[in-house]
């Protein structure tokens, strides 16, 4: 059983190491990250079977992919606090000659990345492939992909959806971040989504709900999608966070998806949350 | 030398890769095929009906073929797309840009139909501008086969390349005149022996420049044939081997004159060594539908057209 306090205290770490990177670089994208803090948390420290000694074709292991690759300030905070690269290595985000780009990528060899993402859309095509080649090895683990709402206005996305129920890659688990933000505005005003679980659902996948900023659901939710895994169907979790989630000023806009805090206001956010592991 | 190059027959390329694809699917269990609708047209019936487990029908959507090829080749894959140059390149450059040539995977991008020897369908899908979009990405290898031969021995051999790579071939029967001579990726085919003017061609252009060396053979003009299959990394040594010894060059290809073979060669030229270059290519414009001869002829890229642009570079020593 999953320890909830502890993985609540990682988190609270994490949403510390977002702040930090971008407030020290000036420059990313914190709102995401600090909405997806509590899965990512819970995928590394509690749900995936992974190996901290990276390899590319990830086998007998579960993985990861990350579609929606501007919110790298909590993927990179929770591989490096999960073991793939040092902790300290974070102070280097966005700067000249850092593993750490701006979007995710393989090209700077950074363990825990297998493609490159930052473009939208392309994701879940991605952990469909990969998917696949588990099947062929026979290799028993998942893949997990994680996308954002306004990422799901990219028709690519819609041929992935088609193709995984099509040909039963049901060792996939695609998460949506329903934070309802885009750049401009909220999604309703964009270009609205609906009931994203129904468009899934009426494609042939698994549907699950969450609220994704509270950890006992997020652990209870993503077992029970590793559960109906093998059954036939891929499995869609439409996980409703928070953007800005654990720093006051930063929830509830959209204001904050890709803007850095000045001093003081990081010293605000800081305060907020609380420092568990040690800050790098 | 020159006239030992001769036509054995016509077949088109894409069977080359049907050919490559069969000679090598039993023995590289890694090797997977995925298309987007165009199984047929890709000549992989007998990939599918031999190994259906390693086949992926994507349907119409080229953008999650190149994403899905992406994640296969994750898993330690070697896959094989498989559809239109234009929908191979143009329509899905981000999916290559990102997924796959940033990403640094082992990604085979099949394309046929490329150029205007698709012929009647039109210009929406004989593309010109491919060799350019692939050449200007970082990592990726460019190859362009010349005839059925050496399209099935590239097929065979970017299996065992580790990286990206763009193999473009075409729809039309055409002269087969390269079996038993050697592919290597990234080594140029020296064809003929000459003296006066050096002549690079790749695809299709290749036996045009065939039948050009041999029409000014009869002039008693001396042509240095070198058969460009990869176009990156390009064969730098050949190219500045062959000009050192002429002094003059003509580029030959099925593609917009802009950023391809020419281009690249001039890049190797004016940096290296500048000699006049004249290029048969099609100049900065889309196609129409006609014959393959009848588009060749109206784009400057008939073996007249070759003769004349060897004539012009000869001028300009």
């Amino acid at each position: 059983m999953a320890n909830i306090a502890e993985l609540k205290s990682i988190a609270s770490q994490v949403r510390r190491d977002i702040v930090r990177q971008v407030a020290d670089a000036q420059s990313g994208h914190p709102g995401g990250s600090l909405g997806c803090a509590d899965l990512l948390v819970a995928l590394y420290f509690e749900v995936m079977k992974h190996n901290n000694n990276f390899n590319m074709s990830g086998d007998q292991e579960d993985m990861f992919y990350l579609s929606n690759g501007h919110i790298s300030p909590v993927w990179y905070s929770v591989l490096a606090r999960s073991g793939y690269f040092p902790v300290k290595e974070l102070a280097t985000f966005r700067k000249l000659n850092t593993r750490l780009q701006g979007h995710p990528t393989t090209h700077e060899g950074l363990p825990g990345v297998r493609t490159a993402s930052g473009s939208l859309g392309q994701g879940l095509s991605v952990a469909i492939g990969a998917a696949l080649a588990k099947k062929l090895n026979k290799d028993p683990q998942l893949v997990f992909c994680l996308m954002g709402d306004g990422e799901q206005e990219e028709g690519q996305v819609w041929e992935a959806v088609m193709f995984a129920p099509h040909n039963k890659v049901d060792n996939l688990i695609a998460i949506v971040d329903r934070n309802n933000q885009q750049i401009d505005g909220s999604l309703d005003e964009v270009l609205d989504m609906g009931d994203l679980g129904e468009k899934y659902a009426a494609f042939g996948w698994e549907v699950l709900r969450m609220d994704g900023n509270n950890m006992e659901e997020v652990v209870a939710t993503l077992n029970k999608a590793k559960a109906l895994a093998g059954k036939g169907k891929p499995i869609f979790i439409d996980m409703k966070t928070e953007m800005g989630k654990g720093v006051d000023y930063m929830e509830g806009t959209h204001k904050w998806h890709g803007k850095a805090p000045d001093a003081e206001l990081t010293a605000k956010a800081m305060a907020q949350l609380e420092e568990t592991l040690g800050d790098y | 030398m020159l006239d030992n190059i001769v036509s054995t027959g016509k077949k088109a390329t894409r069977d080359g890769f049907g050919a490559g694809i069969d000679a090598i699917s039993g023995d590289n269990e890694q090797l997977v095929v995925l298309t987007a609708d165009l199984a047929g047209s890709l000549k992989i019936e007998n990939f599918i009906a031999d190994h259906p487990e390693r086949y992926f029908q994507v349907g119409i959507a080229e953008a999650n073929m190149m994403c899905i090829a992406a994640g296969l080749a994750n898993g330690g894959k070697i896959p094989y797309t498989t559809t239109f140059a234009n929908f191979s390149t143009g329509r899905v450059y981000d999916q290559i840009r990102q997924s796959i040539a940033y990403s640094h995977k082992n990604v085979k991008i099949c394309a046929s139909h490329a150029g205007l020897t698709l012929g009647e369908d039109g210009a929406t899908h004989q593309i010109l501008e491919d060799i350019g979009m692939m050449r200007m990405l970082p990592g990726m290898t460019v190859i362009n086969p010349c005839d059925y031969h050496q399209t099935k021995a590239a097929t065979m051999a970017i299996a065992d390349h580790h990286g990206p790579v763009y193999l473009r071939f075409g729809r039309p029967s055409w002269p087969m005149f390269t079996e038993n001579m050697p592919f290597e990726i990234g080594k140029a085919l020296h064809m003929a022996e000459g003296s006066d003017i050096s002549i690079f061609a790749t695809g299709h252009m290749v036996w045009q420049a065939v039948e050009a060396a041999k029409e000014l053979a009869k002039e008693g003009i001396s042509v240095d044939l070198i058969n460009i299959h990869t176009i990156k990394p390009l064969d730098e040594e050949a190219i500045l081997a062959s000009v050192k010894k002429t002094g003059c060059a003509v580029s030959c290809e099925e593609h917009n004159r802009m950023g391809g073979l020419g281009d690249a060669i001039a890049q190797v030229l004016t940096s290296k060594h500048p000699v006049p270059q004249e290029f048969v290519a099609v100049n900065d414009s889309f196609g129409e539908s006609g014959t393959p001869a009848e588009l060749l002829d109206k784009y400057g890229l008939s073996v007249a057209d070759v003769v004349k642009a060897a004539k012009r570079a000869l001028a300009r020593k």
